[in-house]
């Protein structure tokens, strides 16, 4: 059915470049100076290294993406890093047609989450601090992007960890969201583990093979000789660490934790930055992940699942940065689908599409919560398209690109992801990410009914506070929500006329996917993701238009599955009680049992012995001295006695 | 005939009674009177095996002994002087803070 023509990895050409470090040393300068100076700035010069810096990077990116040439890739080779054994380690970045791409969208959706800052962040005192960060992660992420290497990379990878660990905190004052800091840092730190353990394997294996080298194009032309068994353990220690950066099971808890930080930020982790990484290193290494079939459908199971299990969750959630944030665990689901099934191309379609409605999504969000005054619960808003009559139609476009409507960005990603998993056999796993669109479908026109249609729910002294945000926020959601609607005609499927421009683009990096189902059979399954978006759109329509308090009813009705969904499954609970909760247990049992009862018993007896012998001995300093002399005639004595009794001799 | 060996045994009584005094005299004077008892014991005994061996190096240190203890009368005494300013007694178990 499919000819997985994952071409052979044609030599490709470097071509040595010089400017693409000022990708990643324009945001790091940024982040510098107001790190520096920040505090002693005038806000609106804060802001404008902030935007500049990042701007600059867009730019330089433009510049590396038209510069693409057609036989090769732009090599920036800074320096050698370190060399030990018969690895070098350069600091090098790479602009291929796969990271150029990226390059654009983290930089693109950057700058105008940055832009959008602006205005949101204008109430905060901290401001330097927030641009600084935020700087700093857009950094890492081009940093992890461009890396050519995957030492290089891990910085990057790193480097996101510990800005997301900052931003989510950003309001440290409030301990749940310091903690939501910690845990974010924390859940990634155990899939760093993976990636690092995946690394020492892969430069093992690679040594064995007499090429020791960590770049992604030795170790993708070197992957088939590494042997399956080789690939697949070093596949799968990869794709731990994937699935913690990319938010999928097990390792998915961290992201809805995340919506601590502020909702800008949410819009760039979910969107441009962080949560893309694991789908980006995948699609880096698709040599090497060709090379472990059951890696593969490892990652296209766990993808369907994550993709299903957080979309029931986000149907039942009250808190409209919860519904987007298990909305992202749940695309991300189907990217990682699409990697599963050999769809390279179509993940990072869908990682494009998906940044432009989502980080629209979350700003649009961002700019109801910073109308509301703070108020997260969607249960207190309503009919708030007449006051927000921008944000309201950016984020009605956008529901209907994440829905799949036709026409729009999403429609075309999330079907070619459908296609080639239908393509591939995976029949089950079609049907998962096919019920799972329908929900998609249902919880996004749920959300953007609840906040939008209807009459307002809340109090009615803070509905006389709600405005329309200025234009440092409404600029970005307009440009975004445009982006949202025709970015997907960069992907048109031939049966639809089109050529699949990003798909034949990316193929010399990842290969081509080229589906061979007959147009009948692609119509067929375009017909029914669009009847089943239909069929969510218009059950949440028919539920929520009329009677926007339904969930109570179905609480009730249905209260023991819809509040496991609501309590996310209670995973959160079972992680506390056995990862948390055991490792305290345990850390008492070390303290108590170990720490104090063998440990400190030696420290204190070795004091307590040296204290009992000085306290009899010490008895002889009486300060009298003439029983100093005493003692030394006496002991003159017994010399003199010794000496008399051996002889002298 | 007086022989060294009479030398020697009133060196070694006049030795002893100078220990004696050190160990159990209280005043500091007492105390350091009877260390020049010793001294002057041990400056006996030198002369007199140097008379009998009819060398001349016990005879020097002698010299050496007195200078010695010349010098270590008059920083003692200072000290003694100094002690008596500050603590008001010259008693040697009444003089017994630097202890336990």
């Amino acid at each position: 059915m499919v000819d997985a023509a994952h071409a052979t990895h044609v030599a490709q050409t470097a071509y040595a470049v010089e400017y693409l470090r000022f990708i990643v040393l324009a945001p790091l300068l940024g982040a510098v100076l107001n790190i520096a100076f920040g505090r002693r700035l005038p806000r609106a010069v804060v802001g404008t290294i902030a935007c500049g810096a990042v701007l600059l990077a867009f730019v330089t990116s433009l510049r590396a993406f038209s510069a693409m040439p057609a036989d090769g890739y732009l090599l920036d080779h800074a320096y050698q890093w370190f060399s030990a054994g018969g690895l070098n380690i350069n600091l090098a970045l790479v602009s291929d047609r796969l990271s150029a791409l990226m390059c654009l969208i983290v930089t693109g959706v950057g700058f105008l989450i940055h832009v959008y800052s602006l205005g949101y962040m204008s109430h905060d005192p901290s401001l330097a601090r927030y641009f600084a960060y935020l700087n700093l992660f857009s950094a890492a992420m081009l940093v992890l992007v461009l890396g050519e290497n995957l030492v290089v990379m891990f910085v990057g990878w790193e480097g996101v960890g510990l800005c997301s660990y900052l931003l989510i905190g950003f309001w440290y004052e409030d301990p749940a969201k310091a903690a939501a800091g910690m845990k974010a840092f924390i859940v990634n730190r155990i899939g760093d583990a993976g990636f690092l353990l995946g690394t020492f394997a892969l430069f093992w294996a690679m040594s064995d093979q007499g090429h020791a080298s960590l770049s992604f194009a030795d170790i993708n032309a070197a992957a088939p000789a590494l042997g399956t068994a080789t690939a697949t353990a070093a596949a799968l220690l990869l794709f731990i660490g994937a699935t913690g950066k990319s938010a999928q099971i097990p390792l998915y808890v961290w992201l809805p934790d995340a919506m601590a930080g502020p909702t800008p930020v949410s819009a760039l982790i979910h969107a441009a930055t962080m949560v893309t990484a694991g789908i980006y290193m995948v699609a880096r290494l698709n040599g090497l992940y060709l090379e472990a079939p059951a890696v593969m459908k490892f990652i296209a199971t766990i993808g369907a699942m994550t993709a299903l299990f957080a979309a029931t969750i986000a149907i039942t959630q009250n808190d409209i940065k919860k519904v987007l944030a298990y909305s992202t665990v749940s695309q991300l689901g189907y990217m990682f689908l699409a990697l599963g099934v050999g769809a390279f191309g179509a993940a990072i379609f869908h990682v494009m599409t998906h940044a432009f409605f989502k980080a629209c999504l979350f700003l649009g969000a961002g700019s109801v919560i910073h109308a509301m005054s703070g108020e997260q619960d969607i249960r207190r808003m309503g009919g708030l398209r007449y006051i927000m009559p921008v944000t309201f139609a950016t984020f009605f476009i956008s529901t209907l690109a994440i829905a799949g409507v036709p026409g729009l960005a999403g429609f075309f990603s999330k079907d070619e992801i459908l296609a080639s998993v239908f393509a591939e056999g995976r029949l089950g796993l079609w049907a998962i990410g096919l019920l799972t669109a329908g929900m998609t479908a249902f919880y996004m026109m749920r959300l953007f009914v609840l906040t939008f249609m209807g009459e307002f729910r809340g109090e009615a002294h803070s509905y006389e506070h709600v405005h329309e945000s200025p234009g440092s926020m409404a600029m970005p959601l307009v440009v975004l929500a445009f982006l949202a609607a025709v970015g997907g005609y960069l992907g048109v499927p031939h049966v639809l006329g089109g050529s699949n421009q990003i798909g034949q683009y990316l193929a010399p990096v990842v290969g081509l996917h080229e589906l061979h189902l007959g147009g009948l059979v692609e119509f067929g399954l375009m017909a029914s993701s669009i009847a089943i978006a239909g069929l969510g759109i218009w059950l949440a329509l028919g539920i929520y238009m009329t009677s926007p308090g339904a969930d109570e009813n179905l609480s009730q009705m249905n209260s023991g599955v819809y509040r496991a969904a609501a309590g996310g499954y209670y995973v959160d609970n079972f992680y506390n009680l056995i990862f948390v909760k055991g490792a305290i247990r345990a850390g008492t049992v070390l303290w108590k049992r170990v720490d104090e009862a063998v440990i400190d018993r030696i420290a204190n007896g070795t004091g307590t012995l040296v204290q009992e012998l000085s306290a009899r001995t010490r008895r002889w300093s009486t300060g009298n001295v003439s029983h100093y002399a005493l003692t030394f005639l006496i002991g003159l004595l017994v010399l003199a006695a010794v000496l008399a009794l051996k002889g002298l001799g | 005939m007086i022989t060294s060996a009479h030398f020697m045994v009133l060196s070694a009584v006049l030795f002893f009674i100078g220990a004696v005094g050190v160990v159990t005299r209280r005043n500091l004077i007492v105390i350091f009177m009877s260390v020049e008892i010793m001294l002057n014991a041990g400056n006996l005994a030198f002369v007199a095996i140097a008379n009998r061996l009819g060398t001349i190096d016990g005879q020097t240190i002698v010299f050496f002994v007195m200078t010695v203890a010349a010098a270590e009368a008059a920083v003692g005494l200072a000290v003694i002087i100094a002690m008596f300013r500050n603590a008001e007694t010259i008693k040697a178990d009444e003089l017994s803070s630097l202890r336990w």
